[in-house]
């Protein structure tokens, strides 16, 4: 770990730490584990230059399963999220296996199709998802621990979501994560050089599907109800956007990206008619604005921040 | 055995028949050219001995086992590394990190995704080595990109070195180089032959004469001559290729 990578660590716990002081529980809980969802695309796009436009259903199989098993077992909320990740990693072993054998745009129609069938075949098995009245009821149980409050379950959820930033982070600073953007950079290559570049790409999808199956458990255990907006293609389109808008091949993006595509809808909902048309236009800007996105950006300004704090210093001194 | 061998393979692409029953057998330790006017067949060939593309009928045997249709790493794994035609790095990556990439692919720890990055910086010094090898030293720590063109061939090679290959496909080693990269890369060559058996498809005849033990030429698909570089050169039916073809 590099000072940068460390300061970025510490300001990014304290956020966590101190979000649902600031703004409401639901919302920072909301921030947090979108954040995390958009992470794993980040994962996929941004590493390994693979688009996936059916990331909900990963995100929505670990929130059905979670919530499933938390109901029908009244299992702890963190042994339900294991569920959920283990459901979502499945799902994505023959998803991924397909998918990755198409590039660029047919790579995101292969996933969004799968993710449009999940949706329909989760719809229709009512007996055990309740259809369009989703599953309701979830209990949030930790033992020894009351988890009334939507800030005690941020609380207790935390840690769990923590784990889920730092494994796509040492994923990404692993010798895997290198071959990984070798690969998106020049598949050829890493062919050439002797790598079994498909095993790679599974593996990274699997990887990102579990990421976004943990996230989706929480968000589903977090609400207590898991419902069909969770398999939704526009949900795969919010993972999507709120990793470029922060900036794609920096994982901390999407948490940028996540806290403002968040933010603006919340603020706005309460203030006009059609938040939608607003919150589109403002994301317009941002993205023709800062090509690389949001991340880039606001660290380029921190940099100078930082460059320019130490040169009035030295001048004081001087 | 010889280290690499075909057996009548054959290539069509949609009616054309790119190769057409070729059968050839490297002889180890040697260095061998494949030549011929545009449009011979040479890069199709060269492609399905990496198993970039697929034959069509026919088959390919390295060191006694069949390899046809095997996958690019596969038959890399084997010990027959390759370069490319046009030059083809990862941009962003400093020199060195190529050649560490190369170093490992063999090591389990490069599917480690729980493992730091460090557990691959062992390879670093037989990096240098190899970098310093082809020339390459002084700029280990430069990125790709900013990297002048010889110097990105010369990492090309690098590449391929690093990998320890007993056999040596070079496509087009010398294309687009100025006359004194082209000399560097002949003794670069020359250098790295030792104990290998190379291929190297090449358009600079003053390369194939400096380098070549054996020339084997390809016309329509087909093998038309095979031999030392100034027997092929008085084969008429060489010399009736080249003719043919304006800008030989």
């Amino acid at each position: 770990m590099t000072r940068r990578d460390i300061a970025l660590l510490v300001v990014g716990i304290g956020i966590a730490l101190v979000l649902p002081r600031v703004l409401y529980s639901a919302l920072a809980l909301r921030i947090v584990l979108w954040a995390l969802f958009a992470v794993s695309v980040d994962l996929l796009l941004g590493y390994g230059g693979m688009l996936s436009f059916g990331h909900a259903a990963f995100w929505g199989a670990g929130g059905y399963a979670a919530a499933l098993l938390a109901k029908a077992y009244q299992l702890p909320f963190p042994l339900a999220a294991l569920g959920g990740i283990a459901v979502a990693m499945a799902l994505a072993a023959p998803i991924g296996y397909l998918a990755i054998r198409r590039r660029g745009i047919y790579f995101a129609m292969v996933t969004l199709a799968f993710a449009q069938m999940l949706f329909y075949v989760v719809n229709e098995l009512r007996d055990l998802t309740g259809g369009e009245n989703g599953v309701q009821g979830v209990p949030k149980i930790l033992p020894g621990i009351s988890l009334g409050r939507t800030s005690d379950f941020y609380y207790a959820a935390l840690p769990l979501v923590l784990i889920g930033f730092f494994v796509a982070y040492r994923i990404v600073h692993s010798p895997f994560g290198h071959v990984l953007v070798s690969i998106r950079d020049n598949e050829a290559r890493a062919q050439a050089l002797g790598y079994p570049t498909q095993r790679y790409k599974l593996i990274a999808f699997v990887l990102s599907g579990g990421i976004a199956g943990l996230a989706g458990s929480l968000f589903a255990i977090g609400n207590s109800f898991a419902s069909l907006e969770l398999l939704h293609w526009t949900t795969s389109g919010s993972a999507v956007l709120m990793t470029v808008l922060g900036g794609m091949g920096t994982l901390w993006g999407g948490g940028v990206g996540a806290a403002i595509v968040l933010l603006l809808e919340d603020s706005l909902s309460s203030v006009t008619e059609a938040p939608g048309i607003v919150t589109g236009a403002i994301l317009i800007a941002i993205v023709l604005g800062f090509r690389r996105g949001l991340a880039p950006a606001l660290h380029t300004a921190a940099v100078l921040a930082w460059a320019r704090l130490r040169a009035m210093r030295a001048a004081r001194e001087a | 055995m010889s280290v690499l061998e075909t057996r009548d393979l054959t290539k069509d692409f949609a009616g054309f028949r790119a190769v057409d029953r070729v059968s050839l057998a490297l002889d180890d330790g040697k260095v061998h050219a494949l030549v011929g006017p545009n449009g011979a067949g040479k890069t199709t060939l060269f492609h399905m001995l990496t198993g970039f593309v697929k034959p069509s009928s026919g088959s390919i045997v390295a060191f006694g086992a069949d390899v046809t249709g095997l996958p690019p790493y596969r038959i890399s794994r084997m010990g027959i590394a390759r370069s490319f035609q046009i030059t083809s790095l990862f941009d962003r990556r400093t020199a060195l990190e190529h050649v560490v990439l190369a170093l490992h692919v063999a090591d389990p720890v490069s599917l480690h995704f729980w493992t730091p990055e460090r557990a691959v910086a062992r390879y670093r010094e037989r990096a240098i080595d190899i970098l310093e090898e082809v020339g390459l030293g002084l700029v280990a720590a430069r990125t790709a990109d900013s990297l002048p063109y010889g110097q990105k061939r010369a990492l090309e090679l690098a590449l391929a070195l690093a990998l320890e290959p007993r056999v040596l496909l070079l496509d087009e080693p010398t294309s687009g180089m100025s006359l004194e990269d082209v000399q560097r890369t002949i003794a670069l060559v020359r250098h790295v032959r030792a104990g290998r058996t190379v291929l190297l498809v090449e358009h600079n005849m003053g390369v194939v004469a400096e380098l070549a033990d054996r020339v084997i030429v390809m016309q329509q698909g087909r093998v038309i001559a095979d031999g030392g570089y100034e027997h092929v050169r008085h084969d008429p039916a060489v010399i009736a290729a080249y003719l043919g073809q304006i800008d030989a």
